[in-house]
């Protein structure tokens, strides 16, 4: 876990610093793995934004085309590791966060509906807490941050199966006026 | 009490097609269904009083239906004469209609227009009585009055008292609303404590039956507040940042434990009542959640998931090391104690089906109460011998009542709409 967030900070350093190493023109094969690197979604949305959406803008928050109108992470069952999939859009956060730090983030942690109400209370809360623990290693204030749990009570998916349930599993992150 | 819900529903219908607006709160009345009798259940019959005819029935038929649902006792068919308390009774009729017990008794009204009801108790077998009340209340109270005369009866017969004049706390969803509910101990006379467009869980009752406290989720995030039933009004006991849940009242009232997430993790902490003088109980590095004391006072149960897997465990009240009190499974919560310190209900998981346990804390001889597989949320009568429960039949929020033998199963279901997060109140005095 650990490693996984210093590696998630140095992706943001270099993400923040827009220098990826140039690639070298050498075989076919180097060739491909540099355009996987140049397309790692941690840099991806600033370098490929058609009309150089900014992305440290209020508007940019419900801007579709913005990574940082996506606000939500998944989890597996019982589970509240964040998986790496989610750390490009948790980078875009916390860069939003540091260039606007009068805005606040709710982060609701939430869980499927099985098992004991308040466990789940508690087990939501570790989700929200790992996604706030991410954030302070990357950078944003404990000020601006609050983590909490909605449990079992707020499904996102009513129904009462896997897929719902994957579905319920699931941190949102809400910005002042938001919530 | 099917068809007192449906002409509730049909008079809302009504004031709907109306225009009018119906109030909200009295409509969810709880039903009762047996589904599961005691095995050695006593012969009684319980004889219409005498004086007015519908005032007594109403009054006999509650109590009837308390002794019935207890699954103490099964009801013998008392004739239609009316029996005053004060009549000669004839034994070997009883006898021979197979009665072990017999009641009789009377309703008067007093010259200022409230009713006298007086009752007698005799022991058939033995052929002697075995002691009566009296009481004085209005038209009103007449409900409260009979299942009076049911905690008496129930207690002279098997030595534990009755809890038919107890209540339950219970919380109603219906589509985007939540209502905190107080019921009657048989389901009737629901009230609405609290409405809410977000969640309300974990309703608990202060050891005197005067407050709850329970978890609102209206500030988009769990707070502890605690209601006066008496005045409706409520405070804030715990709101700092981060999430606030699980409380749990100290046996004099006076404190709350509670979990918290203001120093990181789900923590437990023990605040006053009134929401000042916060400290913490205990340090780990999970989960700790779902505090619970013990009846004395002396110890702390809870659940945590510091061994790797959802346990229960306790503490010392005081402070000290904690001792893990479950290990069959890898999933059991919500430890509640039974009001003798000598039982835990709880919430065991079992092939994937989450049911309601009983563990005698000595032997630590566990039995598994139910055949459901959702069930939730156990709280124990104030005596002991029943625990209601959450559980989902046909994909429905119902709560459920199930002797400590296994043996007595009731539903209490409301139309149309998930009930949830039972919590029986204490003895009233």
């Amino acid at each position: 876990m650990r490693k996984l967030l210093f590696a998630a900070a140095a992706s943001l350093i270099l993400a923040a610093c827009g220098s990826q190493p140039p690639a070298p023109e050498q075989t076919g094969a180097k060739v491909t793995d540099t355009t996987q690197s140049a397309v790692q979604p941690g840099a991806q949305t600033q370098a490929v934004s058609p009309d150089q959406l900014d992305m440290t803008s209020l508007a940019a928050l419900k801007d579709p085309r913005s990574i940082l109108s996506k606000r939500s992470v998944f989890f597996d069952f019982n589970q509240y590791v964040i998986k790496d999939e989610y750390k490009p859009l948790l980078e875009a956060h916390a860069r939003f966060l540091i260039a606007n730090p009068k805005m606040k983030m709710l982060i609701q942690g939430n869980t499927d509906e099985r098992g004991s109400r308040e466990y789940n209370v508690a087990l939501g809360q570790k989700r929200a807490d790992a996604v706030k623990k991410t954030l302070l290693l990357l950078g944003v204030k404990e000020a601006q941050l609050e983590s909490v749990s909605l449990g079992e009570e707020k499904p996102r998916n009513p129904g009462h199966d896997e897929a719902a349930w994957a579905e319920n599993r699931r941190d949102d992150m809400l910005y002042s006026g938001e919530y | 009490m099917r068809q007192t819900f449906s002409r509730l529903a049909l008079t809302s219908l009504a004031a709907a097609l109306l225009g009018l607006s119906a109030p909200a709160p009295a409509l969810a009345q709880l039903s009762i269904e047996i589904t599961g009798a005691g095995t050695n259940r006593m012969p009684i019959a319980v004889a219409d009083f005498a004086g007015d005819g519908i005032v007594s029935q109403a009054l006999t038929t509650v109590v009837r239906a308390d002794l019935e649902h207890s699954g103490q006792f099964s009801l013998v068919d008392p004739g239609t004469a009316p029996l005053a308390e004060t009549a000669p009774v004839s034994y070997p009729d009883w006898k021979t209609r197979g009665a072990d017990a017999l009641v009789t008794g009377s309703v008067t009204a007093t010259p200022d227009g409230r009713y006298e009801t007086r009752f007698l108790l005799y022991d058939v077998q033995k052929e002697a009585p075995l002691g009566g009340q009296a009481f004085i209340s209005s038209s009103a109270q007449l409900r409260a009055t009979a299942h009076r005369v049911s905690d008496f009866i129930y207690e002279k017969l098997t030595g534990v008292p009755g809890i038919f004049s107890t209540r339950i706390a219970y919380v109603v969803k219906s589509t985007g609303r939540y209502e905190l509910q107080i019921a009657d101990a048989d389901g009737a006379n629901a009230q609405t404590a609290l409405a809410s467009r977000e969640p309300i869980i974990s309703p608990t009752w202060s050891p005197d039956g005067t407050h709850l406290a329970y978890v609102s989720f209206e500030a988009k995030k769990p707070i502890v507040y605690v209601h006066s039933l008496a005045t409706g009004r409520r405070h804030v006991a715990a709101n700092f940042k981060g999430s606030n849940s699980a409380p749990a009242w100290s046996p004099d009232g006076k404190k709350l434990a509670v979990v918290l997430s203001k120093d990181g993790g789900s923590q437990m902490y023990l605040v006053n009542a009134d929401g000042s003088g916060v400290t913490r109980l205990a340090h780990s590095s999970g989960i700790d959640t779902e505090p619970r004391f013990s009846p004395d006072g002396q110890w702390i149960y809870f659940t945590s998931d510091r061994g790797g897997s959802p346990q229960i465990y306790r503490i010392p009240a005081a402070g000290g090391d904690a001792e893990r009190i479950t290990f069959q499974g890898n999933y059991n919560v919500t430890p509640r104690i039974s009001p003798d310190g000598k039982s835990m209900a709880y919430i065991a998981r079992n092939d994937g089906r989450f049911q309601v346990a009983l563990m005698d804390l000595a032997t630590k001889q566990t039995q598994i109460l139910t055949d459901s597989s959702r069930d939730e949320s156990p709280s124990f009568a104030p005596n002991g011998r029943t625990i209601i429960y959450a559980t989902e039949i046909g994909g429905r929020g119902v709560l459920a009542t199930v002797s400590i033998d296994g043996s007595v199963k009731q539903t209490l279901s409301v139309q149309a709409a998930d009930v949830r997060e039972p919590a029986w109140g204490p003895f009233v005095k």
